[in-house]
This record gives C-alpha cells, structure tokens and sequence, in this order.
C-alpha cells in the first residue's frame, strides 16, 4: 500500500511538472463546452439536465484518454527506467496500480473542474441533482476502463505512437459494440444471446444507463470487472515484455 | 556477511545464450570488477542478479535471499546503477533522491539526511534543484550512482560506473567505491582495464557469456609475458 501510494504521488506531481496536465485539462474542458453546447443543443433542449453534457463523453474519452495512457509504460521503457523501478523493491502490481490511479486521478481533477457546468444548470434550473452525481461517478469509471486498456497497450511497446493508435481501435470497438447500427449487423444472423453479449460488452450500453441517473449495480461490476481484467493484463505484459 | 552467490546463470534469446552457465562467488570486501567485450553478457548478468531479467536457468543469491523467489528482500540489499544512468528526466536530482528514498523506506529527518549526504558525496549540490534532462552526461551519471548508494545497500552492482565522466569526475568515483569497499560486495561492469588495477580486488573476463579468466589484476596480469592486462583481455576474448 505505502509502496503504491509514493508510486502515485510521484506519477501524479509527473503531469503538474510537464505542460501535458494543463493541456489536458484546457483541451478536454474545451471540447466538452463545444460538444455540450454545440452539439448537444444544451439551450436548445430546454431541460435542466446535463444529458447533453455527458452524452458525449464516451466520444471525448476516445481520444483523450489514449492520449493520456499511451505515455504510462512506454516512456518508461524507452527511457529505460522501467530497468529502475523493477528493480527497486517493489512489486509489478504495486508499480501498474500506483500509475494507474495517478492517471485517473488526474483524469477526475480535469473532470471535476467542468463543475461550472452544473452550476449553470443549476442557475438556469433545478436539475435532479443525484441524477448529475450518478452521471458523474459513470462517468468517472468510464474514464477508469478506457485508462486501465491504455495503460495496458503501453506495456506492450516502446513507441508511443503506436500505443495511442491501438489505444484508440480497441477504445472504439468496446464503444461500437452497443451502437444500433452494429447490432442491427448482427441481429441478421445471429442469436439474440450474442447480440446481447456484444451489446453487453460496450461502454455506451452501461454508461448510458449511468448518465440517466441509474446506477445499477450490474454496470458497476462491468466496469470494476473490466478495469480489474485490463490491469491483471497489465501486470501479465509487463512480465512478459520487460526487457525487450 | 553479505555475499553475492551466482549459480549456473543462464539467459537465452530466442536461438541465441548471452550468458551460458555463469557461477562465481563474491563476498563481503571483494570489489569484483566484470570484464569482457561489447556483447559479452555483462549487463545481461546484471540484469539478472538484479531482478530485471528472469533467468533461462539458475539463479543468484544475494546475502542469502534467492533473486527468484525472495525477489522484495534480495531487492533491498541492492544497489544498482543500471546502464545508461536511466532516472525520470522531468524530476530534479533532489526529488528524484527523496522518491527513490521513499521507496527504500527512508522517512521524515532519516530521509532528509541521507538524501542530503549523498548529494555531498557525489557533488550534486549545484544541480539538486535542475530537472534531469538538462544535466549533463556526468551529472546524470552521478545522480544514478547517489540512487544506487542512498539506502547504504549491502551489495552494489554498477554497471559501468565511470562510462561519460571526465578524468576527475573518474576519480572521485573511484576514491567513493574504494571508501565503501570494506564493508560491502561490489560488482562493476567496465571496459576500461586501468579501472580494475585502480579499484578492483579481483577480476572476471567474460566473453561469449563464460568466463575465461577469473583472479586478482595481478594475478591475471601474470598470464601476459609483458604482464599487461591489455594483452590478457586481448588474448582471452578475441
């Protein structure tokens, strides 16, 4: 535990120190504004809710959070001071988490910090507040599973590059995967069973849910579940791949 | 009495064995300096001893805790000084020390005295508030040996210790390894045969992944009728 927390202070301080946390956080303040109010229609949907808000998280998250993780192991191993940490005494779970929730962490800060939309609904209206408070925490682990994908694609390569475009691919299919459109595809042929795994499997299907309101303790255990698999990979690649 | 214990150590990649069957022992007040040329195992072999790469075969025992399934205890009698210095570049020298601190479970003053002694001993007083990536080749070298040394490790293994550091940086390093030798294992990798009859108490040529010479620099300096090491080196590994 106290091994996992330097680790996270350290990562955590890591953003702040180099210009990525505040042009993260600036970029991903100012896409939501233009989605939110742009594209989503805030004024124009007259209601006091922030659905137009967080609908177009999971689409936001598709390219910031690889973004974000593609540096998580990769740099270490360019730099060679993954060669550093493992062989410090401390183990290859402690290192993955510690990192892993620094950068969600940080990615919590940049999400707390749109709450300037919540006090505008709220100005305008009487919003359901608990309802934003489930759209938040949906949210929130949303951006944790994204992470926990990344962050696992960076162990596997020294590139940067490459880790963010893979990144983003297996961000998307676990996105499409609920999307009508790719259903309908399958409703054709196969089962209704299948349809409903693949559909299962999406982000959209669970966070949705969330964004309404719902907190259902099924979409709970998805995206714990799906950040526990990611990160076990983790920890499984970089024993695997450490010293190539 | 602390010891470093390397059985039948054996990496291969693939179709290729960069270390082949290595067993050597080296105690307490030894400062074993490992030779041999470009690609013949000796990171590779640090590598090993250190926890970084898991063994094909073997293992190695440092003051009696198993690399492989003791990895946290043997880990913590260690200091290492990987190739190439690696540190985390946007960290200055100063944070990174106290990082690396935290991790070897230094706290509070215990901490901050360590940390602040070893700057001292390496001469990183003037750059302990620089980020890393602007330091120069020597500095970022010293700032990996202050890492290696800070928790006063039982067994320190350096991989190239002196590699980019000019003449005087060279021989403070030496003079800092000679001052710790009594009561420590040191294993340094080198390529520069002047360092073996400077530090060294004994010597191991590897080439091809075995060792071809093993004994004091005198005694290996004896194997060459103009009692060169260079013509050793030369004889043994070409």
């Amino acid at each position: 535990m106290d091994n996992i927390n330097i680790i996270f202070k350290r990562e955590l301080n890591g953003y702040f120190s180099t210009p990525i946390a505040y042009v993260f956080i600036v970029i991903f303040l100012l896409l939501s504004g233009v989605f939110t109010f742009h594209l989503g229609g805030f004024f124009g949907r007259g209601q006091a809710d922030l659905q137009a808000f967080f609908t177009f998280h999971p689409w936001l998250y598709l390219f910031l959070i690889p973004a974000l993780s593609m540096r998580l192991w990769a740099e270490e191993r360019k730099s060679g001071s993954i060669e550093l940490i493992l062989t410090l005494p401390i183990s290859i779970t402690d290192a993955v988490l510690g990192k892993f929730l620094a950068a969600w962490a940080f990615t919590g800060i940049a999400l707390a910090l749109t709450f300037p939309m919540w006090i505008t609904v709220n100005y305008l209206g009487s919003p359901d507040n608990m309802v934003i408070v489930a759209g938040y925490i949906g949210s929130l682990l949303m951006a944790g599973g994204f992470l926990a994908m990344g962050s696992s694609i960076s162990a596997l390569t020294k590139n940067q590059v490459i880790a963010f475009i893979i990144s983003v691919v297996v961000c998307l299919m676990f996105i499409l995967s609920g999307l009508p459109m790719v259903l309908d595809f399958f409703n054709g042929w196969a089962s209704q069973t299948i349809v409903d795994v693949i559909s299962s499997f999406s982000f959209l299907t669970h966070f949705n849910a969330m964004s309404k309101g719902v907190i259902d303790l099924r979409d709970l255990v998805y995206f714990i579940s799906l950040m526990a698999f990611w990160l076990f990979a983790n920890i499984v690649f970089i024993e695997m791949k450490k010293a190539d | 009495m602390n010891s470093v214990e390397i059985s039948h150590l054996r990496k291969d990649f693939g179709r290729f064995t960069a270390v082949a069957d290595l067993s050597f022992t080296v105690k307490q007040g030894e400062v074993l300096g490992f030779l041999g040329p470009n690609g013949a195992g000796k990171s590779t072999t640090m590598k090993m001893i250190t926890g970084f790469l898991t063994p094909t075969a073997g293992t190695a025992k440092i003051c009696g805790f198993d690399i492989l399934s003791q990895p946290i205890d043997a880990k913590k009698k260690i200091g290492y000084l990987p190739e190439g210095a690696p540190a985390y570049p946007d960290m200055n020298p100063e944070d990174f020390l106290n990082f690396i601190a935290e991790i070897r479970g230094l706290q509070g003053d215990i901490k901050r005295k360590r940390v602040r002694e070893v700057i001292e001993k390496v001469n990183l007083g003037n750059v302990a508030h620089q980020s890393i990536d602007t330091l120069s080749k020597g500095y970022k070298r010293r700032v990996g040996l202050a890492q290696a040394i800070l928790h006063d490790p039982d067994v320190l293994i350096l991989d190239e210790p002196t590699d980019g550091l000019d003449p005087n940086q060279k021989h403070e390093v030496r003079t800092l390894i000679k001052n710790m030798a009594k009561e420590k294992v040191i294993i340094l990798s080198t390529h520069i045969l002047e360092e073996v009859n400077a530090v060294c108490t004994r010597a191991i040529i590897i080439a091809n992944g075995k060792i071809v010479a093993d004994g004091t620099p005198e005694q290996l300096e004896a194997k060459s009728p103009q009692k060169r090491l260079d013509d050793v080196f030369r004889s043994m590994t070409m």
